[in-house]
């Protein structure tokens, strides 16, 4: 059972590994994680003496406001003469952590849901996935604007709001696969064996359901990195003082003319973190099942 | 046959517009703040207190409120704007219009951009064109539209100024000047909403030019214009549609920050606006009525689609 495991995550890995540009977003992906992680233990732990030994402090200000990119500021500085480059690197922070605990939180709640409904059938089925039009109903990024709009806005509001937003993503992808793989031969077998429903559902249909749902899971990474950004532009997502990439775009965007750093470097960094995540969703996609289409949804 | 698909397709839509309307009171009932302490002031006193919550039914149990609440909406009464001296209804009315015409012409711009795209991408697998189609919509799906808005306005409006920056003109008063304004925006919300289309149609075109149909077709020796623009193109054009309209989501989603980057009168600032002061009725009234609209789209997209392609409603 395990060789049989590791030998399909091996074909998947070398799968995923000649699609050039797939290995390229996984580059970029691991970089932006490993600053984001970086930055929240500079932030927790060492009370920013990090990033600040290694450059200026994405908090103090310099006195040196609308500086032009230069040598000691790469990235220029800002309108309270903050670097725009450290800003940038701490940026990555709020982005990694609330892209991935949402689509983790989507997809716990999601998932089982799905693959429930899907296995069960009948009642419990339809009640599920009426649950799921509904949350359907709302284009996702009202939806969150909603939820935070009732909860705050804060950094955990904006995880919960964004992981409620993403739950029908998973519920719809685990319930099609649960149901085809529930008419499969073996888990047809496991039930002649007389094993319990839950048994069959976690051991022999849920694991099944993997390779879909991490698909998802990389593109909708994609997404709610976009989500976070535009709730932050739109000052509803996590408040100052901490950066985030969001929310410097939309600091920069009245000094347009004068001083385009400010909101091109942190635009450029959203841009780039979610190609990323998008050539690593593609990429696992074809490695996976060259047949599956994916589901996308803003 | 048919009517019966379109009957149970409108049936279905019930529950789900009703469970849209729950979650969006619930949503603005559990909001932080009490609203009557809010409208009297911190110098209210219990009674005045008391009085006011009677009178807008706020004493009655949670249910028996939504129910209320649901009975004015039916009838096109959302309250009363708290900021705003205006009702929720008047002013959504007066937002409409501007959002509507900035999704309308983004869907314009995409659906050219797109189909085509799509198409030369697929009928020329391989070559250089299908690779540039392919990163370019890789590029329209990752970048934040906020991001693009700020570049084109850099670029379009400040540094040369081919184009106005946004600002909403009527279409009804001035026709020519509202097109002009509405270019920026309405590239800026279509990219990515462009980018989805032209994968999808790249996809389902491929899909149908390795069909045994289209082989066959070929093979009685019919012009490949011909099996190309009668078979081919006919049969994938019907999933696009149905990804069109199922980003409809998405369209909206993009206004409301896009409008904000293009100061653009629309709903999504009003929503924008009324979350930022807390004027919960504009909010509840805001979010509901763009969810209808989406709900409806979508129903509408079902339905064209039965009649585009018999199977859907016969299965």
């Amino acid at each position: 059972m395990s060789t049989e495991r590791s030998t399909g995550v091996a074909r998947t890995w070398r799968g995923f590994r000649s699609h050039k540009l797939a290995v390229a977003g996984l580059v970029v992906v691991s970089v932006v994680t490993v600053v984001g992680i970086l930055a929240y233990v500079d932030d927790a732990y060492l009370g920013n003496e990090l990033i600040t030994t290694l450059h200026y402090s994405p908090f103090e200000p310099k006195f040196m406001p609308l500086q032009g990119p230069s040598l000691a500021h790469p990235f220029g500085t800002d309108t309270l003469g903050r670097d725009v480059f450290s800003r940038t690197l701490y940026g990555a922070k709020v982005s990694v952590q609330v892209a991935l605990t949402a689509v983790i939180v989507a997809a716990v709640i999601g998932s089982p849901l799905g693959v429930v409904a899907g296995y069960a059938g009948g009642y419990v089925e339809t009640v599920v996935m009426r649950l799921v039009d509904v949350l359907l109903g709302f284009p996702a990024l009202v939806l969150a604007i909603g939820l935070v709009a009732a909860l705050g806005f804060n950094l955990t509001n904006v995880i919960i709001a964004l992981g409620i937003v993403y739950v029908p993503q998973f519920a719809r992808i685990a319930r099609s696969t649960a149901l085809s793989v529930s008419n499969e031969e073996y888990v047809d077998a496991a039930r002649g064996m007389g094993y319990s429903t839950p048994h069959i559902v976690l051991r022999e249909v849920l694991p099944n359901c993997v390779s879909p749902l991490l698909v998802q899971a990389s593109l909708l990474m994609a997404f709610a990195i976009i989500a976070e950004a535009s709730l932050s532009f739109l000052g509803l997502g996590v408040q100052p003082p901490t950066p985030t990439w969001g929310q410097m775009v939309s600091t920069g965007s009245g000094y347009l003319t004068t001083a385009p750093w400010i909101s091109m470097f942190p635009g450029a960094a959203i841009f780039v973190t979610v190609l990323g995540f998008n050539l690593v969703g593609d990429g696992l996609r074809d490695a996976l099942d060259p047949r599956e289409s994916g589901e996308r949804r803003f | 046959m048919r009517h019966r698909y379109v009957a149970i397709r409108l049936l279905q839509t019930i529950p789900v517009l009703l469970g849209v309307s729950v979650v969006v009171f619930y949503i603005i009932h559990s909001a932080p703040g009490d609203p009557i302490v809010n409208m009297l002031g911190i110098e209210a006193t219990d009674e005045n207190v008391a009085e006011l919550r009677a009178a807008y039914g706020l004493n009655e149990p949670l249910y028996v409120q939504y129910f209320n609440w649901l009975g004015d909406v039916v009838q096109g009464d959302f309250g009363q704007s708290i900021t705003r001296e205006r009702s929720v209804a008047a002013l959504i009315a007066s937002r409409l219009p501007a959002t509507l015409f900035l999704a309308f012409a983004s869907m314009v711009i995409a659906t050219i951009i797109a189909i085509p795209a799509g198409i030369l991408s697929a009928v020329r697998k391989g070559s250089k064109s299908d690779y540039s189609v392919t990163v370019g919509a890789l590029t329209g799906l990752s970048i934040p539209n906020f991001w693009l808005g700020l570049i084109l306005i850099l670029l379009f409006a400040r540094t040369y100024s081919i184009l106005p920056p946004g600002n909403y003109v009527d279409p009804l008063q001035d026709p020519v000047n509202a097109v002009k304004h509405v270019i920026l925006p309405a590239v800026t919300v279509g990219t990515a909403f462009a980018a989805l289309l032209a994968r999808q149609t790249r996809s389902s075109m491929l899909d149908n030019l390795n069909q045994e149909y289209v082989k066959m077709a070929k093979s009685k020796g019919l012009s490949s214009r011909k099996v190309f623009t009668r078979h081919a193109l006919k049969q994938a054009l019907l999933p696009v549609i149905t990804v069109a309209g199922l980003q409809f989501g998405y369209l909206l989603s993009a206004t409301v920050v896009v409008e904000q980057v293009f100061a653009w009168p629309g709903m999504g600032r009003l929503i924008w606006a009324a979350v930022r002061q807390q004027d919960y009725p504009t909010v509840q009234g805001t979010v509901l009525v763009v969810a209808t609209m989406f709900v409806l789209v979508n129903l509408l997209v079902d339905i064209a689609y039965s009649y585009l392609d018999p199977r859907v409603s016969a299965s």
